[in-house]
């Protein structure tokens, strides 16, 4: 171990009477992709602050190159090599790529005076090194977030990196955009420099790394090299157990399906989609996927009234309905919880209570006074019904995690009564544990309150894994369906990949 | 960035043809008596323009500098007549000098508070006034007691036409102190570290503090700077209307705050140009002066300079979407 680049001794950290690192030892090889996995809260980027200086441990050591560095500050850590990728990529977007990409080397000269000719050269000559084509004059706020984080790893490499840290850096990226940062993640790592990829996505990791170490609530819990391990194994350390992957069946009632909760007969919308037709069964959960802009999103949005001006019919128990608002699609009792939950769904600084009652108030208020029991039991039984962790219905949604925000999302539609509900991306963003609990939740209101689920994904495998049947949209028109019990993962990939 | 997608571009085209549309309801706009007039206009708004460029290019937001600057220039005036002092240089660096007292005030409470800078100068601004009309007195020092070598200053030209008729006009000398700021200012903060840390704290403080910038230096640097441009500009102001009033300057904050818009400075801090601020103001002075000449009522002005306020900001903040989309 001791040609380690960077190595973690028995670190513990304490914070005003939380362990946050409990004996957590790592060592990262020159050249070496290793994944710190972990879930939310973990511990992780408290690792990272201890590796960049930021934090200093209570107790343990920290190595590099083989000799002790007491006291390690940020600068020190720079100094050393070691570069951190946040999740925020630290830029400028009032300033050109040139000039994010020269600031660190005219400050670290103490120059006083600017030349604009170096600073261009400078970031020329970073932006070759990398291989990427992006325009140095350009405005920074200009550029897409794959462009902005290739910057991002332009700048740390221009300062002699050994150790390029990267927190999260797939988040906002789509798979294609993926696929180039891995490629050249290994360029990088050519070049001798060691990569830590700290993430929650099971799949990457395994993809791009050599070693993983898993954390959990501050303690290490596993660590080898990327063969040893898989995907049931590594969430298995994450979330500390079992996570069961099996299918989710619905049976149609022995006497027939009867009438479905929800039908669409050649629904079509100029421009979105064309002529769909489907039905979906109380109890059922049906799925679909397409690339982006393939109109599932814009199907999500139209049954919900938020795109009025379609053509075709829409049933729902037999009786047709229009949907041309949204007022109009909650009467008929179609819940929706969008991707981007907290643009479209939540008031971030309103209190869990409130957010869950939002749709409700009319139905609980008498006389224009709100029945403030009612309230309070109302949302009392939906926080314990749905586990929502939280001590109090007082918290403000925006300090809850990804996971509990989208059950409070739920919550409020389930008030509603609402009998069809429209998943779009329920689990974009949410850590693993709270992943398999959200596919529970969805799994339960499906079988016991007799809810037609709509779900729309990217996440294939979480689409076999709870559906029933898994449809698949592209440029507009329903294009295949499959029976999630006879079809894998890989041949709907497939499948989806040759849309390109 | 091509030369016809700049901000400066579309200001001076707009302000090209604001200028051919009143001159064309109003010929007399063009008349060199009018347009000497209106540079001279430009001069003390331009420089108190150019601090407060700085104080929004940080992300910060200055309302105290109409204050400042009618404290260092009451201050001053007073002083000399206590002293019987009379001369030009010194004055002048004694205003620069109690401008950057009151900026360091300010950047005090934003740096060490970090405080919102629009309610730290609100809170400054007025406890400036109030001091100022409190202790030092609320009389006005008027032509016949202002110190005579300040007039004669303020009175050179560089230009004057004498007309057949005997009238005089001519182009006051004040203007070439403005552009030699305004181009100072812009030197700074295009070719230097501190002017380009101005930059890089209004397009993100956590990370301009992550890159290794010394932010207490830039937010020093800028109120202090905001402060001298003020007590300079107060300065030159009395000396040039011969008058030295403890209560002027009453609305120049709205007043410059929207020609700096208007020059496409974003209120969120991180954009701006010397250049444009310079349009902006000249714009903002143009209109008032068309406003006067077409003798519309003084009351009518201020929903104008608020009208101009809105639309510019609204112009800014949909280019800066733009941008990012």
């Amino acid at each position: 171990m001791s040609h380690a680049f960077i190595e973690l001794c028995h670190i513990e950290k304490h914070f005003a009477g939380v362990h946050a690192l409990n004996d957590v030892s790592l060592s990262i090889r020159p050249g070496e992709i290793h994944c710190l996995a972990g879930e939310n809260g973990s511990g992780k980027s408290t690792v990272i602050k201890v590796i960049s200086g930021v934090y200093r441990p209570d107790g343990g050591e920290i190595r590099i190159d083989g000799e002790t560095v007491h006291n390690l500050t940020p600068i020190a850590s720079i100094d050393r090599g070691i570069q951190v990728i946040y999740q925020d990529f630290s830029l400028f977007g009032n300033l050109t790529v040139a000039e994010n990409l020269a600031l660190n080397t005219e400050l670290r000269e103490k120059r006083r005076l600017v030349n604009w000719r170096r600073i261009h050269a400078l970031a020329r000559r970073a932006l070759d090194e990398l291989g990427v084509d992006i325009d140095p004059s350009a405005e920074v706020d200009t550029l897409p977030t794959a462009g902005r984080q290739l910057v991002a790893i332009a700048r740390a490499l221009m300062s002699d990196a050994r150790l390029l840290i990267m927190d999260e850096p797939t988040t906002a990226l789509t798979r294609k955009e993926v696929e180039t940062l891995f490629g050249i993640v290994r360029d990088i790592q050519r070049r001798g420099i060691a990569v830590l990829f700290v993430s929650h996505k099971m799949r990457e990791m395994l993809e791009i790394s050599e070693r993983i170490t898993v954390i959990r609530n501050g303690r290490k819990v596993a660590e080898g090299p990327t063969a040893d391990f898989n995907e049931g194994l590594i969430i298995r350390h994450m979330t500390g157990h079992d996570i069961s992957a099996d299918g989710y069946r619905w049976e149609p009632p022995e006497e027939g399906a009867g009438t479905p909760r929800l039908e669409l007969a050649g629904l079509s919308k100029e421009g979105a989609f064309s002529d769909l037709t489907m039905a979906i069964h109380p109890g059922e959960i049906v799925g679909l996927s397409g690339l982006l802009g393939s109109g599932r999103t814009e199907v999500a949005l139209s049954l919900f009234g938020m795109e009025p001006g379609y053509s075709g019919d829409i049933r729902i128990d037999g009786t047709p309905v229009r949907l041309d608002s949204v007022q109009q699609a909650i009467a008929a009792g179609i819940a929706y919880v969008p991707e981007d939950r907290l643009t479209e769904g939540l008031f971030l600084g309103q209190s869990i209570n409130r957010n869950i009652l939002a749709t409700t108030y009319d139905s609980i208020a008498r006389h224009l006074v709100i029945d403030r029991d009612r309230a309070s039991s109302l949302t009392a039984e939906m926080i314990r019904s749905l586990s929502i962790a939280t001590p109090t219905g007082e918290k403000l949604v925006g300090e809850l995690s990804g996971g509990n925000q989208q059950r409070v999302v739920i919550a409020r539609w389930l008030l509603t009564n609402a009998r069809v509900l429209i998943l779009n991306g329920p689990t974009v963003g949410v850590d693993v544990g709270s992943k398999a609990q959200i596919h529970r939740i969805i799994r339960d209101l499906a079988r016991d309150q007799g809810l037609a689920v709509l779900m729309i994904s990217d996440d294939v495998l979480e689409l076999v894994e709870n559906c029933n049947r898994i449809l698949l949209m592209h440029r507009g028109r329903l294009v295949a369906e499959y029976d999630a019990a006879r079809i894998n993962e890989e041949d709907i990939s497939e499948t989806l990949k040759s849309f390109k | 960035m091509g030369l016809f997608r700049r901000s400066e571009t579309i200001i001076a085209a707009i302000l090209l043809v604001a200028m051919i549309i009143i001159g064309l309801i109003n010929p007399a706009f063009w008349q060199l008596d009018n347009m000497f007039s209106l540079l001279r206009s430009n001069v003390v708004i331009g420089i108190m323009a150019l601090g407060v460029l700085l104080v929004m290019l940080s992300g910060g937001f200055d309302v105290s500098f109409p204050a400042f600057a009618v404290a260092a220039m009451y201050l001053t005036v007073k002083g000399m007549l206590a002293i019987g002092y009379s001369g030009v240089l010194l004055p002048f660096l004694c205003a620069v000098a109690i401008g950057v007292l009151c900026g360091c005030l300010n950047a005090f409470f934003v740096y060490k508070f970090r405080m919102i800078p629009l309610i730290v100068t609100l809170g400054t601004g007025s406890m400036v006034r109030g001091f100022l009309l409190g202790v030092v007195g609320t009389s006005i020092v008027n032509i016949n007691r202002f110190p005579p070598e300040l007039i004669e200053f303020a009175k050179t030209e560089l230009v004057s036409v004498t007309r057949p008729d005997g009238s005089h006009s001519g182009l006051t000398a004040m203007l070439l102190l403005y552009l030699g700021l305004a181009l100072a200012v812009h030197l700074v903060l295009r070719y230097t570290m501190i002017g380009r840390s101005i930059y890089a704290l209004g397009g993100g403080a956590e990370a301009a503090n992550r890159v290794g910038f010394n932010l207490r230096k830039t937010i020093f640097f800028i109120y202090c700077t905001a402060g001298a441009l003020a007590g300079f500009a107060g300065m030159l102001h009395c000396s040039m209307i011969w008058l030295a009033n403890p209560r002027d300057f009453v609305g120049m904050d709205l007043v410059v705050i929207a020609a700096v818009v208007l020059g496409g400075a974003s209120i969120f801090g991180g954009r701006g140009s010397v250049l444009g601020t310079m349009l902006g103001v000249f714009m903002l002075v143009m209109v008032q002066n068309s406003l006067i000449i077409m003798k519309v009522d003084t009351t009518w002005q201020l929903v104008v300079v608020g009208i101009i306020i809105v639309i510019a900001t609204v112009a800014t903040a949909w280019r800066d979407r733009r941008r990012q989309a």
